[in-house]
C-alpha cells in the first residue's frame, strides 16, 4: 500500500502524527479561513504512547502517519488530554484496532468519554500531578479544568522538556510546516489571538491561574505541542506572554462599533460615532454584521476597551444578525468593557433598549446615553451620535489612565 | 462558614468573599445563595457543589 502521509519528528522521542484539515471553514460556528489540524503525538518510549487522536474522518491519515514510524499495534498507551470530538472522534475505533494495554484520561475525561461513546472500553483516570512511567521516561499530568472543557489536562514529558497542551496555545491553521517559527509572524499572532478569543476567552481567570500553576512546577519547557496548528519550539516566552495579556483583558485605546442596518440609517449613525471616536484618538473597528462573521467581531473585541452596538428595529426586535453576535459575545464573556447602544426605527423602536439590556447582561458598563432615531438621522441626531462617540472616548481614556 | 467546591471546574465558593460578579455580597453562606445561582467559572448549578 502506498502511503502519502509521514510523521514529523518534533523532539528526540516525539513525532507529530496528526491530520491536516485543509477544507474546514466552520468550526462549530467559529470561522476558520485557514483550515486546521488535529494534532496527535507519538512518544517512542519503551511503552510507545499516543497522545490524543483526531477527528473521526481523519483516522486513516493519523494511522498512516504512525505507520511511517512504527506499526500502530505496538502502541501500548493512549492518553486523552481532551475529550472533545476533534481529538477523540476516532478513539473508540483506534482502541478496537490497536488494542493498547491501557488508556488514560483525567477523572472528568473518563466520564466525558463514556457520555460521548457509550461503550465498555476501560479508561483509567489519572489525578492532577500524577506520574506515569513509560519505562525509560515518564509523563506527568496536570489538570487544566475549563481550558477549555472540564476534562482538559496537560501532559508533560520531562525527558524531552515537552508540554502537550491540548487546545491551549493552539490555532486553526492548516499547514505542512509543523513549527510556529516557520509561519509568518502576522499570520501567527492573528490565528493564535482569534483562537483565544473564540475558544478560550470565557475562562481567562482560569488561564491566569493555570499559567501560575505551570510556572510553579518548575518544569523546564522547550517545546509546547498543542492539539491544533503548529508546534512552539522557539521563543516560548512570547506565546505565554500573549496568553497572560489576553487573559488579563486590560482595556486598550480601542473601540469596536458593531451594527446591523436595514436602510442605511443605523449605518450612518455608526459612521458618525466612529468618526468622532477616531477624532479623540481612539482606534476604531467599524463592523457591519450584514457582512462580518461573529468570530471576527470577538477577535476585535479581545483587548478592546469599548463595545458600541447598533441595530435597526425589525418587528419590535433587534435584527437577527445582531442577536447572533450578541449571543456569541455574551457566552465568550469579554471583560472590562464600556459601551453604548444606537439604532434607527420606523414606528416602535425597541432595538436600542434591547441592546442596552444585553450589554448590561454582558457586564458592559453603559458609559454614554444611547441614541435612537425615527427613520433617517438628521443633523441633530448625527450630532448626538458624535457626542456619544466623544463621551465614550473620554470615559475610555480616563479608565485607561486610572488603571495604569 | 464552609467553603464549597464546584464538582465540574474546581471553583471554590468562599462565603467570606461572596461572588461579586454574581451580585452576592461577602458573608453570604453557600446555603443562602439563591437557587438559580451558578458557578461563575463554568455555569454549573448549585447541586454540583460539595463542601470543601
Ligand atoms: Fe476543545
Ligand atoms: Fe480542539
Ligand atoms: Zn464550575
Amino acid at each position: 500500500m502506498s502511503n502519502i502521509y509521514s510523521a514529523i519528528k518534533i523532539s528526540d522521542h516525539v513525532y507529530w502524527v496528526g491530520a491536516i484539515d485543509w477544507t474546514i471553514r466552520d468550526f462549530h460556528g467559529y470561522t476558520t479561513p485557514r483550515g486546521s489540524t488535529y494534532n496527535a503525538y507519538l512518544i517512542m518510549a519503551d511503552k510507545i504512547t499516543l497522545i490524543d487522536t483526531v477527528k473521526a474522518p481523519f483516522k486513516d491519515e493519523m494511522l498512516s502517519r504512525i505507520s511511517s514510524v512504527v506499526d500502530p499495534s505496538k502502541i501500548k498507551y493512549i492518553i486523552s488530554n481532551h475529550s472533545e470530538m476533534d481529538h477523540s472522534g476516532c478513539l473508540p475505533e483506534v482502541i478496537d484496532m490497536i488494542k493498547p494495554e491501557k488508556v488514560f484520561a483525567s477523572a472528568i475525561g473518563v466520564k466525558t468519554l463514556k457520555e460521548l461513546f457509550h461503550n465498555e472500553h476501560e479508561i483509567i483516570p489519572v489525578a492532577d500531578g500524577e506520574r506515569l512511567s513509560l519505562g525509560n521516561m515518564e509523563l506527568t499530568f496536570m489538570e487544566t479544568r475549563m481550558i477549555h472543557w472540564p476534562d482538559s489536562m496537560f501532559s508533560y514529558l520531562a525527558k524531552d522538556e515537552l508540554l502537550f497542551s491540548q487546545d491551549a496555545f493552539g490555532m486553526h491553521l492548516a499547514s505542512l510546516e509543523r513549527f510556529t517559527d516557520e509561519i509568518p509572524q502576522a499570520t501567527l499572532e492573528y490565528e493564535a489571538a482569534t483562537y483565544y478569543a473564540n475558544i478560550v476567552l470565557p475562562y481567562s481567570a482560569v488561564v491566569l491561574k493555570a499559567l501560575d500553576k505551570v510556572s510553579a512546577t518548575g518544569w523546564k519547557i522547550n517545546i509546547i505541542a498543542p492539539d491544533h496548528g503548529t508546534v512552539w519550539r522557539k521563543d516560548l516566552g512570547k506565546i505565554l506572554e500573549l496568553y497572560s495579556k489576553w487573559a488579563g483583558q486590560k482595556p486598550t485605546v480601542k473601540a469596536v462599533v458593531v451594527y446591523a442596518t436595514m436602510w442605511h440609517s443605523t449605518e450612518k449613525m455608526a459612521g458618525a460615532i466612529s468618526e468622532a471616536l477616531a477624532g479623540e484618538g481612539i482606534k476604531v473597528r467599524l463592523l457591519s454584521m450584514n457582512e462580518t462573521h461573529r468570530s471576527e467581531v470577538v477577535y476585535e473585541v479581545l483587548n478592546a476597551g469599548a463595545l458600541i452596538v447598533g441595530s435597526s428595529t425589525l418587528n419590535n426586535n433587534i435584527l437577527p444578525q445582531m442577536a447572533d453576535v450578541m449571543t456569541y459575545l455574551k457566552g465568550l464573556k469579554p471583560a472590562n468593557l464600556i459601551g453604548a447602544a444606537f439604532g434607527s426605527y420606523g414606528w416602535s423602536g425597541e432595538s436600542v433598549r434591547h441592546l442596552e439590556e444585553m450589554l448590561k447582561e454582558m457586564k458592559v458598563e453603559i458609559a454614554a446615553p444611547s441614541v435612537s432615531t425615527k427613520h433617517v438621522p438628521d443633523t441633530a441626531v448625527l450630532a448626538k451620535c458624535q457626542e456619544l462617540g466623544k463621551t465614550i472616548a473620554a470615559s475610555l481614556l480616563k479608565r485607561i489612565n486610572d488603571t495604569r | 462558614m464552609t467553603k464549597y467546591v464546584c464538582g465540574v471546574c474546581g471553583y471554590v465558593y468562599d462565603p467570606d468573599k461572596g461572588d461579586d460578579d454574581g451580585g452576592i455580597p461577602a458573608g453570604t453562606s453557600f446555603e443562602k445563595l439563591p437557587d438559580d445561582w451558578a458557578c461563575p467559572v463554568c455555569g454549573a448549578s448549585k447541586d454540583e457543589f460539595s463542601p470543601e
